[in-house]
């Protein structure tokens, strides 16, 4: 089962990390409040940081392709992206590294966009030197991340579809019709639920039931 | 209806609820109760006889109490599944058997009165909730009198008077002479868009609703008088201005203002007054019938399930969804889907609309017939472990087991394991370690923060699912708050280590929050009490030590409280500016040589 585990802490002997770093402009959503070059810039001085620089758009297929050749070409082998929450991107970057040929649990994120730019709209300044310590919290993490890897385990095949009003009775029909077997609850004596109330429904004019 | 009802693949439970959710995405196990029909349903065959003999009279709920039904009954002629059933607290005849006219008349000897509820448990890879609305009950709005005048009539009586299958056979007549009303009023926004009663959001569907009912009543009446007072209309889906310019062809008029009171007349018709805002004059209406236009409001068993399965609301008291625009019909927790007004006021064609891409997100999550787990699991160290079963205790997954009298190591179930890391934070010996969230890992961020200028900073540590979340919904609110708030990110607030917070303190950190899901919301079922326990803990260490333990902060902050992360943020901040340098240089100083965790350098 725990084919993932790993030791607590990097052996000794082992090569030391190559990090690079990304700081996304995000468009204008980042770059109007955060000086993006210049985080980045100070991101370079960190150990570890083979390669620093902004980016126009992290997410966008040239942004991956442009991290995903620098992984291989500078045998990247962990990355900050510090652009959206990772609440939003982080399975978008995790599949790039993936791609890339590093293990996807290798990326950190630095959110410069909700939980800075955004929120810091009127102090540059102060915006700028909060994502600079932001982005090195986020190399101090990824400097200690280690490669996991994802287990399998079986599912059944079923779903239970909870209310059986319009919306409940939908989606159990097309789960059925697409093969899957489908336990419909409902709390009321039969289904149907508001739907079932109304005379005609707008916009066709037609009955409802 | 009826496909649902015959279709081999779907299994229907009636007259049902959700009583339990156990296990994770790809194996929920669900227990549910089924409540007994004592009819059996595969028997009857919806014939009628035993209603016909049924001597209670009972009002009818799905006419809304505009006509009457029997103790045994069928919900309405359509229903699914047709068979019948007995209200057992309405009927006479169960104990002792005093009645029992329905058994002496059924055919098929279907009516069984020893029958009792059943628990049903299933398992299931995927949930949908579906759990729909409840109509917002307009007897708190008085000026309208709807509990005192019985011809104001609520949107959803006024559907069931006008359908042919409804107690008058879709004749419109009026509650208190059964005569055609010759002129009928719909107020809008009745519970939707008020600060002062019923609910501050737009219901959605009224609007149509009403314009809907108002051909009705003009295809069926074209000389019916048929008026509609509103702040706006809101006809802005496709096909919905065409309806509305039709409704004003046919001669209903639009009045701008909602009346401010309705008072009976002596022929028990009703006198509106309102204030109209197109013509900037008081008016009154006489109309012999008042229909409200009610909200929608988040069903009623939406709380009790989402405590269930550990979902978040919206303020507002609909379930939220795990992205507002990318992930519209996903919940938070995997494998949990939402479908319809459960997720927030919608019409049918939303419903179905958001219904079929609920079907295919959990086709999607169980096709491949197996699911990847995330590797953000706890390990023990076992040369650390002292087998003491703090770890086991503190689980919420009951995933670790420990032979504490065999003194043999703690193990744990990597596949129950959430990864919320409360044992980890709880383990007084550094035996176990959480992938992706270590010690070091997270030091290191803290490290990393108070390297320079740590009297200027405030430290928070915030959980993934809540308070994270909550701190992004606030920057989508663009809501804002001092720049000096540094997050550090944790699955769980149970996984912030006592060592953390003395090494904040200790590196200068002038204050310090933990946040996380409300108690009764946390992801990870109770983890959080543990948290809650925790800094109590810390709170009276530090008031030993002589540090001020108002430094240490804890606030639960949902998803939803981008507002409240904004404020408390605000707070800090404030607190921040109490905390003098000679305090915190003291701090550290007494944290180096005190007799608390710390990293190991």
């Amino acid at each position: 089962m725990s084919n993932h585990t790993q030791p607590p802490q990097p052996a000794e002997g082992e090569p030391t990390p190559r990090i690079g770093v990304y700081v996304c402009h995000c468009g204008l959503n980042i770059a109007q409040t955060v000086n993006c070059p210049q985080v980045a810039d100070k991101a370079a001085q960190a150990d570890d940081v083979v390669l620093s620089t902004d980016i126009t758009y992290a997410c966008s297929e040239p942004g991956q392709q442009q991290i995903k050749q620098d992984i291989i070409d500078r045998q990247l082998d962990r990355v900050v992206i510090a652009s959206c929450s990772p609440r939003l991107h982080e399975p978008t970057f995790k599949q790039m590294a993936q791609d890339a040929g590093i293990n996807p649990y290798m990326v950190e994120m630095a959110n410069l966009r909700e939980q800075c730019s955004w929120v810091h709209m009127n102090d540059q300044d102060q915006a700028t030197a909060k994502a600079e310590t932001l982005v090195e919290m986020a190399v101090s993490r990824v400097r200690h991340l280690q490669p996991l890897h994802e287990d399998t385990l079986p599912l059944t095949k079923r779903t239970l579809v909870i209310g059986g009003g319009i919306a409940g009775i939908q989606a159990a029909l097309d789960l059925a019709d697409s093969g899957y077997e489908v336990t419909l609850v409902e709390k009321e004596p039969s289904i149907g639920g508001m739907m079932a109330r109304l005379d005609k429904t707008f916009p066709t004019m037609d009955c409802s039931i | 209806m009826t496909d649902a009802g015959r279709h081999p693949r779907i299994k229907l439970l009636t007259l049902s609820e959700v009583k339990d959710v156990r296990g994770y995405v790809g194996n929920f196990e669900v227990t549910i109760i089924k409540r007994a029909k004592y009819v059996d349903e595969t028997e009857c065959t919806a014939c009628g006889d035993c209603a016909a003999a049924c001597p209670v009279v009972r009002p009818d709920e799905f006419n809304m109490g505009l006509s009457s039904r029997k103790a045994i009954y069928s919900a309405f002629p359509q229903a699914v599944p047709s068979s019948y059933q007995i209200n057992i607290k309405e009927c006479l005849g169960h104990n002792p058997a005093v009645c029992s006219k329905c058994v002496d008349v059924c055919e098929k000897k279907c009516i069984n009165f020893h029958m009792s509820d059943e628990e049903i448990v299933e398992e299931v890879g995927s949930i949908i909730v579906a759990t729909g609305l409840t109509p917002y009950d307009p007897t708190e709005l008085d000026e309208y009198g709807y509990s005192r005048h019985e011809n104001v009539l609520t949107s959803l009586e006024f559907e069931r008077l006008v359908n042919a299958g409804g107690p008058s056979k879709g004749k419109l007549i009026r509650p208190t002479d059964r005569r055609r009303p010759k002129s009928v009023g719909f107020i809008q926004c009745v519970g939707s868009r008020s600060r002062r009663k019923g609910k501050e959001y737009c219901s959605n569907i009224c609007c149509m609703n009403t314009i809907k009912s108002t051909l009705v009543l003009k295809e069926h009446y074209p000389d019916m008088e048929v008026k509609v007072f509103y702040i706006d209309i809101r006809a802005f889906g496709k096909g919905f201005e065409e309806l509305y310019t039709r409704s004003r062809r046919l001669g209903v008029k639009f009045i701008r203002g909602l009346p401010g009171s309705a008072t009976e007349t002596a022929d028990r018709s009703l006198r509106v007054a309102v204030e109209n805002g197109a013509s900037n004059s008081l008016e009154f209406h006489e109309l012999d019938m008042l229909v409200l236009a009610q909200g929608v409001q988040p069903a009623p068993s939406t709380q009790r399930l989402q405590e269930i399965m550990g979902l978040q609301l919206t303020p507002d008291g609909f379930y939220l969804e795990a992205h507002p625009k990318l992930q519209p019909v996903d919940a938070a927790t995997r494998g949990v889907f939402y479908a319809g007004c459960a997720e927030g006021p919608k019409d049918i064609k939303e419903s179905v609309t958001q219904a079929s891409a609920a079907a295919v997100r959990a086709i999607r999550l169980m096709h491949r017939g197996e699911i990847t787990t995330e590797p953000i699991t706890a390990e023990v160290i076992a040369e650390n472990c002292t087998s003491c079963g703090i770890c086991a205790k503190v689980c919420p997954y009951n995933a670790i087991s420990v032979e504490v009298k065999k003194r043999q190591p703690a193990v744990v179930n990597q596949a129950a394991c959430a990864g919320c890391g409360t044992c980890a934070a709880e383990c007084r010996t550094d035996a176990i370690s959480m992938n992706h969230f270590t010690d070091q890992q997270l030091v290191g961020q803290v490290d990393a923060m108070l390297n320079q200028a740590p009297d200027s900073k405030i430290l928070v540590f915030a959980c993934n699912w809540c308070s994270y979340a909550g701190a992004d919904y606030a920057g989508v609110s663009r809501l804002q708050y001092p720049a000096n708030v540094h997050l550090i990110r944790v699955m769980c607030s149970g996984r912030v280590d006592e060592k953390f917070i003395w090494e904040g303190f200790r590196q200068g950190a002038p204050v310090v929050l933990v946040s996380g899901c409300h108690i009764g919301d946390c992801h990870y079922i109770d983890a959080n009490h543990w948290t809650e326990k925790r800094v109590n803990r810390l709170h009276k260490k530090m008031a030993k030590l002589g540090i001020r333990p108002e430094r240490l902060q804890l606030e639960w902050i949902s998803a939803a409280e981008g507002i409240r992360f904004a404020e408390k943020m605000r707070q800090m901040e404030a607190l921040r500016r109490s905390v003098s340098a000679e305090e915190i240089a003291e701090t550290s100083e007494l944290l180096a040589n005190a007799k608390v965790p710390l990293m190991e350098r």
